[in-house]
């Protein structure tokens, strides 16, 4: 299964190369990694998607939240949250009917075309990893001429009692 | 990146000093005695500055013997180890030191030199990427960028270094940092966002242990480093009485309960004692005091320890569950917890169970072959024993010799066994005898090496030499790579392939045109370095040739040679479970 890890961490040089090479060195795999900046310029976020048993997820947790410049880490997967990811997907348009059936299917996704090409339409998605999932399984058929992915990004939805985390 | 050392602005009413200096001043108010060490290009600031400090400098002839010195000395003493070496080739030579180290969880504080901001990434001489070298052998390591974050950054590293599992940091420090003046001064306290080492002990944990404690027919302590390093020899030995619990211990934690306690089985694992190792099969209630289930000692993971409800001790969090299934961990430092715990404990006598574990001990102590005219390993060690009447602080090196120093040399006391466990690093034995006599000057300093291990650090006797440090340097030589040897004879059909350090009965690839001899010759090899030095090749004489060495007060070595194709047992085949145990004694 894959879990969604979120990562508060020290806005330093070297953290981005620190938690990778951890993951990788104890030889877990990281599907997707995301980092940004927070309301706090002093802190990053960095949501890492990781595919493993509750075994593997529980060391990866443990193991970053042993960092120095790890401040908080949370798997999403385990509590209410909303995750989504951003792509880009360059689609070939043999003829005018499958632009449209492209365009049709795009628009069941609320997805947006941003860019129209003689030969193909780019399509920017925004969704949850199952509905990327579906949306570029429905895409199959046709003829995907490049793909860009942001990797996924979540926030939790609980109700956070501010004053007892300070 | 900018180059600050033009621009600084600090208050000119504030005294400046220079980054090196900053160096100096850290370690000082570090509280470091002895700093192990060797220049170059890119810490000549540094050094310029080490000629004034107040603390003892230490030149070793390699930067990996200046890293396994601040270990020794940090395992002997339960202080941190310092040690600084230049950029480039000396940082990168520190790197099997700082592993040793971090496997081991022992307190390291490592200065590298770097070369100049601006230079960084520009391939310049002596430059390496050790920030990103040394990221998986460490516990963290830091980049200075600024002479003002320097003060911090060393008080940092210490605090890092010794707190929590402790562990090795690496302070990499540009060389116009080094000239770069600041008025920042050592910090009062470290406080750090992300990094809180002192989690308070959840009593539920402790309730459920107790009584799981107390509801056991046959529980055993498990214990390992974290119990040396978290100093809880006294609350263990208490515990262990109360409630009459056999302990075993793994090769970090020598010591930490006597072997001559009845309660000691000694230790447990692949050459562990057999008593451990059924305790182990045998126990319902296992109890890990601060060791991590290591592969050594486990063998094969789904059998270990079967019958037993698991109980982990660590500050470590992410060792807890991580090998084994784990009925109940217990995070915290294994002192506090076990002073948490021992008033619920219930007194108790177990009586059955001991009775048991006393069969074994007396069924299957360790044993050897009957010795002629060749010595045997094993009676080196124990006549090391014998003739430093236990008090000796032994190090070691990786392989035969050091699972028979563990065997056949009997500790009373913690920190008197000094050892590369996780990592298993040849070349460590020598240099950490030196960096332990340097902690513990009055203590009896004896390094049991084998003929493969010295030679990866001899250099460094002459460090013994020239401190005229009274080390004892016993090298038990077999002619051969014997624990390598040990496990082709067993698993690979005796074929003997790149183990020969003699020049007999070598694979046909490996011929050399050598007559036998003595290669190197051990005796002139320690003469020429200054020191005092014996080849023994009979029984009788090895107690007086180490009588000598023990009350003469200056660097020795002696030579043993002994039965070649001697073998380490009892031996758990890698992976393997303890009914598949091989005990020959003949």
């Amino acid at each position: 299964m894959k879990h969604i890890i979120n990562c508060l961490v020290e806005n330093q040089p070297g953290v981005l190369a620190r938690i990778v090479g951890l993951i990788s060195g104890r030889g877990y795999n990281i599907e997707t990694l995301n980092v940004g900046p927070t309301a706090d310029p002093t802190v990053s976020k960095m949501t890492i998607v990781v595919p493993g048993d509750t075994h593997v997820i529980a060391q990866v947790t443990h193991q970053l939240s042993k960092q120095v410049d790890v401040i908080e880490v949370v798997n999403m997967t385990n509590r209410r949250h909303l995750d989504r990811e951003l792509i880009l997907v360059r689609v070939a348009t043999g003829n005018h009917l499958s632009r449209a059936e492209i365009v049709d299917l795009a628009s069941l996704f609320s997805a947006r075309v941003v860019a129209v090409q003689e030969d193909s339409v780019t399509i920017q998605m925004v969704g949850n990893q199952e509905t990327v999932a579906d949306f570029l399984r429905l895409l199959k058929p046709y003829e995907i001429i490049d793909i860009s992915r942001s990797g996924v990004i979540a926030v939790g939805r609980d109700v956070v009692d501010h004053d007892a985390k300070r | 990146m900018k180059d600050k050392t033009a621009d600084t602005t600090t208050d000119s009413a504030q005294p400046q000093k220079t980054g090196a200096q900053c160096v100096i001043d850290g370690l000082v108010h570090a509280g470091c005695e002895v700093l192990f060490g060797y220049p170059g290009g890119a810490v000549l600031d540094i050094f310029n500055c080490l000629y004034d400090a107040p603390f003892q400098f230490v030149l070793t002839r390699h930067e990996q013997g200046a890293v396994h010195m601040a270990d020794g000395y940090a395992r002997a003493t339960g202080k941190p180890g310092c040690c600084l070496v230049t950029s480039g080739p000396g940082a990168t030579n520190t790197v099997t030191g700082l592993a040793t180290a971090y496997m081991d969880g022992i307190p390291l504080v490592c200065i590298t030199g770097q070369v100049a901001l601006n230079m960084i990434g520009n391939d310049a001489f002596q430059e390496a990427d050790v920030i990103g070298i040394t990221r998986p052998v460490t516990k963290h390591n830091f980049l200075v960028r600024d002479a003002d974050e320097l003060p911090d950054i060393i008080a940092k590293a210490f605090y890092i270094a010794t707190t929590g599992k402790p562990g090795p940091v690496v302070i990499d420090i540009p060389k116009n940092i080094q000239k770069q003046k600041t008025a920042a001064l050592p910090p009062a306290s470290v406080t750090m966002r992300a990094y809180h080492p002192d989690m308070p002990i959840n009593p539920a944990e402790i309730a459920q242990f107790s009584d799981l404690l107390n509801r056991a027919a046959r529980p055993l302590l498990y214990v390992g480093g974290g119990a040396v390093s978290g100093d809880a020899a006294e609350v263990l030995s208490a515990l262990a009485h109360k409630a009459n619990i056999p302990v075993c211990t793994t090769l970090m934690a020598m010591g930490v309960f006597s072997d001559e306690d009845p309660l000691s089985l000694r230790m447990l694992g692949m050459h562990g004692s057999v008593a451990a190792n059924y305790a182990v099969d045998h126990c319902d209630l296992l109890i890990s005091v601060g060791a991590r289930f290591d592969d050594r000692v486990t063998g094969k993971i789904s059998a270990f320890a079967s019958k037993a409800t698991i109980v982990h001790i660590d500050i470590d969090r992410s060792s807890i569950g991580k090998s084994v299934r784990t009925d109940l961990g217990v995070h915290g430092y294994v002192k506090p917890v076990l002073e948490a715990v021992l008033p619920f404990v219930q007194a108790a006598d177990h009586a059955e169970w001991i009775e048991q574990v006393q069969r074994w001990k007396e069924r299957f102590p360790f044993t050897y072959p009957e010795q002629g005219d060749v010595i045997m390993p094993q009676y080196v060690i124990e006549q090391i024993d014998k003739v430093s009447k236990g008090q000796a602080v032994i190090t070691t090196d990786v392989g035969q010799h050091q699972m028979w120093a563990t065997q056949y040399f009997r500790y009373t006391r913690p920190r008197n066994f000094i050892s590369s466990g996780g990592l298993g690093t040849m070349g460590f034995g020598l240099p950490a005898c030196i960096g332990a006599q340097f902690g513990r000057p009055d203590a009896l300093n004896v390094c049991i090496t084998g003929d493969g291990g010295v030679q990866m650090n001899f250099q460094e006797l002459v460090v013994a030499v020239e401190h005229q440090l009274p080390i004892v340097v016993v090298i038990i030589n077999n002619g051969y790579l014997g624990m390598v040897r040990q496990w082709q004879e067993l698993f690979y059909g005796r074929r003997y392939s790149g183990v020969m350090l003699s020049q007999h009965e070598r694979a046909p690839n490996e011929h050399i045109p050598e007559a036998t001899r003595y290669l190197p010759d051990f005796v002139m090899m320690a003469e020429a370095h200054g020191a005092c030095a014996r080849r023994v090749t009979r029984p009788e004489e090895v107690a007086p040739a180490l009588a000598e060495a023990f009350a003469s007060r200056k660097t020795w070595v002696i030579e043993c040679i002994v039965s070649p194709e001697a073998n380490v047992f009892p031996m758990i085949p890698p992976g393997s479970h303890v009914a598949e145990m091989i005990n020959r004694t003949v």
